[in-house]
């Protein structure tokens, strides 16, 4: 509406001359130049002064592609590439995240945003969406990389391992978590593991057992709590109704799954099903109650291991109770 | 207690000759080079001995010389160096077993330090990601070079619990880079265009030559007990180092690079073991707090720095470089904004 208003009093216009050989249309700032074409283009550094939105968004993935090309980036030990995971990964992630499975999260206030903690959470859905779901939802509360433990099946298979590497995960085993932990990274843990998410429809939200308890002992080491958070609308998105032991001992899987689509439908049936989800997370659960040697007494670890599942039980049942339905 | 007298074991190679010059240059120092082949370095100093030390006769050498300190750096990583995975077995174990056994039976022998490497940890996607020193190599790569160099170590505590008196420092090295020693790895990435595998990406991590050079310098001079990681700070993917080093990459899958990889290894171009393919799977990286904090040595380079180092010195032919890059990321700049500016989009900044 106010364009020619806003025309008529900037006159000056730059004098520079665009690549096409047309003069240039953008206002002059300093020198009867535009930032475009005032500064000259120095190598390594971004081409242009980027002067429109477009602009810059076109200079930053030119800049970012460039970067992926000549391999001028920084992953840390364990492999995680933030560029890759920040401008391409969460981007591709949120829209499954928003749209599909349109994720609802409570309690994020519960995250630190510094400092270590140790997330755990129920897993479900026979194949780790919730997991990575989670990370997309601490990302956007808190912009953190939540710093989960996979399977190692998880990081044997090809792209999986590699995809799971670079976007800031690693092997669950007591000395990569105590690491990251002493690096002051928050670590996500499903303590059910395999049992979690290849179990049977009719056992949904019921948590299987956790484990040997090996998580609480790392927090209790690395002095760290304990945010237990409850996962609800994993379990629908696959639901398994049977499981085909010889083909899954064939390929050395944990389980072969038959959900009501796969594989009946051929690759039709991995098209989860788009169930509303909620993610919760708890009160932080302190694990630093008796002093010294917490983190060698069973008895200490195996309350403390119980206290965490009950409480994400619980978690679970109150939020299913406030579910409207499994799909809205 | 200084040592007075060293005794290098692989004097002819890279390490053991560089090692040789360093410490000859020290008046203090006698040193003697033992190895089968005239020493490529130029020694001034150093006294050489050609002896074999698979020969048992190799207790004569060591109480003849009447060394203080003995630095192992013989073990060889490539069988075709060696001349074949049974004559580079005899050279790594049979070789390490005879010198441990000389060295038990001469007592002036005060300080053994051994040259081992990252490799016995493996390479495994169930290991932890990154090792430490206390660490016990699982089931995996248990072949080959780690295999060798794994048995060298267990010789190496055994000798040590038999002579308490000996100070026994284990340097266990991650792949050497840098533009003058030659390792497969070096010619990997001096390949034209290089193989890689489908669907994995390894972190791996370098040592510079000259790092570890003083490392084994500081190790020989200190004595300092124990087993250390020695590595550059930081990881890189195998991709990354490759776009670095400007080169074309051609993912096949595992089945057809095993197969490709044994191809590779018999033309010559390199000399990959096979427990090296795994390596290239799902790499390795190891700790270095303890060689900064304990050994007392903070590598020059990062594993980065000294992956450039090599790139840039080593006259690694580029299929791209980094101008290239800048100006395809200008002209496109150029092109997009002008399709752009006449199609109407962005239109806002005018």
């Amino acid at each position: 509406m106010s364009t020619s208003a806003a025309r008529a009093q900037q006159p000056a216009r730059c004098a520079g001359v665009t690549a096409g050989g047309a003069r240039c249309r953008n206002r002059a700032a300093e020198g009867g130049f535009c930032r475009l074409h005032a500064i000259p283009a120095r190598p390594s550094e971004a081409p242009r002064a980027p002067v429109s939105g477009f602009e810059e968004q076109l200079s930053e993935i030119l800049g970012f592609l460039r970067r992926r090309f000549t391999g001028e980036y920084d992953v840390d030990d364990f492999g995680l590439d933030t560029e890759l995971t920040e401008k391409v990964v969460l981007p591709l992630l949120r829209l499954p995240y928003k749209n599909w499975w349109r994720v609802e999260q409570r309690g994020t206030e519960h995250i630190p945003r510094e400092g270590a903690a140790m997330i755990v959470a129920n897993h479900s859905g026979t194949l780790p969406w919730d997991a990575i779901m989670t990370t997309v939802g601490v990302h956007e509360a808190t912009g953190r990389h939540l710093r989960q433990l996979a399977a190692d099946l998880a990081m044997r298979l090809p792209f999986s391992g590699e995809l799971a590497r670079k976007t800031g995960n690693t092997l669950a085993c007591k000395q990569d978590s105590l690491r990251l932990l002493e690096a002051g990274e928050l670590v996500g843990v499903y303590p059910e593991g395999f049992k979690g998410v290849g179990k049977p429809f009719k056992d949904r939200y019921k948590l299987q057992r956790f484990g040997r308890g090996g998580f609480v002992q790392v927090a209790v080491q690395a002095k760290v709590p304990i945010i237990p958070v409850a996962i609800v609308g994993a379990e629908e998105i696959y639901p398994i109704i049977g499981n085909i032991k010889p083909l899954a001992r064939l390929l050395g899987f944990p389980y072969f799954p038959v959900t009501p689509t796969w594989p009946a439908l051929g690759p039709l049936g991995m098209i989860p099903l788009p169930s509303k989800w909620i993610i919760t997370y708890g009160e932080p659960i302190p694990t630093d109650r008796v002093g010294e040697d917490d983190a060698a007494d069973p008895m200490y670890l195996f309350n403390l291991t119980d206290e965490v599942r009950e409480t994400i039980q619980q978690m679970l049942y109150k939020t299913l109770m406030t579910r409207r339905g499994v799909f809205t | 207690m200084a040592p007075r007298r060293v005794l290098i074991t692989g004097v002819s190679r890279y390490l053991g000759g560089m090692l040789a010059q360093r410490l000859e240059a020290d008046p203090d120092l006698e040193v003697f080079g033992v190895d089968l082949e005239e020493p490529q370095h130029e020694l001034t100093r150093t006294e050489f001995i050609r002896a074999d030390i698979r020969n048992p006769l190799i207790v004569k050498v060591v109480q003849a010389t009447g060394v203080d300190t003995v630095v192992h750096t013989a073990t060889v990583a490539t069988p075709a160096r060696a001349g074949g995975r049974a004559m580079m077995k005899e050279v790594n174990v049979i070789g390490a077993m005879q010198l441990f056994a000389a060295c038990q039976k001469a007592p002036a022998v005060e300080r053994f330090v051994l040259k081992s490497t990252t490799a016995v940890y493996g390479a495994d996607p169930s290991e932890p990601s990154i090792f430490s020193e206390e660490m016990v190599p699982g089931g995996h790569a248990r072949t080959g070079y780690a295999k060798d160099a794994w048995e060298v170590e267990n010789y190496a505590r055994n000798f040590a619990r038999r002579r308490p008196d000996v100070s026994l420092t284990m340097l266990r090295f991650a792949n050497f880079i840098g533009p003058d020693i030659d390792t497969p790895l070096t010619r990997f990435f001096g390949l034209p265009i290089v193989p890689t595998a489908l669907g994995y990406d390894p972190r791996i991590q370098f040592i510079h030559e000259t790092d570890a050079v003083a490392i084994l310098d500081r190790a020989t001079r200190e004595g300092i007990r124990g087993t250390f990681n020695a590595a550059g700070d930081g990881v890189l993917y195998l991709s990354q180092a490759l776009r670095m080093a400007g080169k074309f990459s051609l993912p096949v899958a595992p089945p057809i690079g095993t197969l490709i990889g044994s191809l590779v290894r018999q033309s010559g171009l390199v000399d990959f073991s096979p427990e090296q393919l795994d390596f290239l799977l799902f790499g390795r990286i190891a700790d270095v707090a303890r060689l900064k904090e304990t050994f007392g040595y903070v590598p020059v380079f990062s594993t980065k720095d000294a992956f450039r180092d090599f790139i840039g010195r080593a006259r690694i032919q580029r299929v791209f470089n980094e101008q290239q890059a800048e100006t395809w990321e200008r002209n496109v700049y150029d092109l997009v904004s002008r399709l752009a500016s006449a199609s109407g989009v962005g239109r806002e900044a005018r």
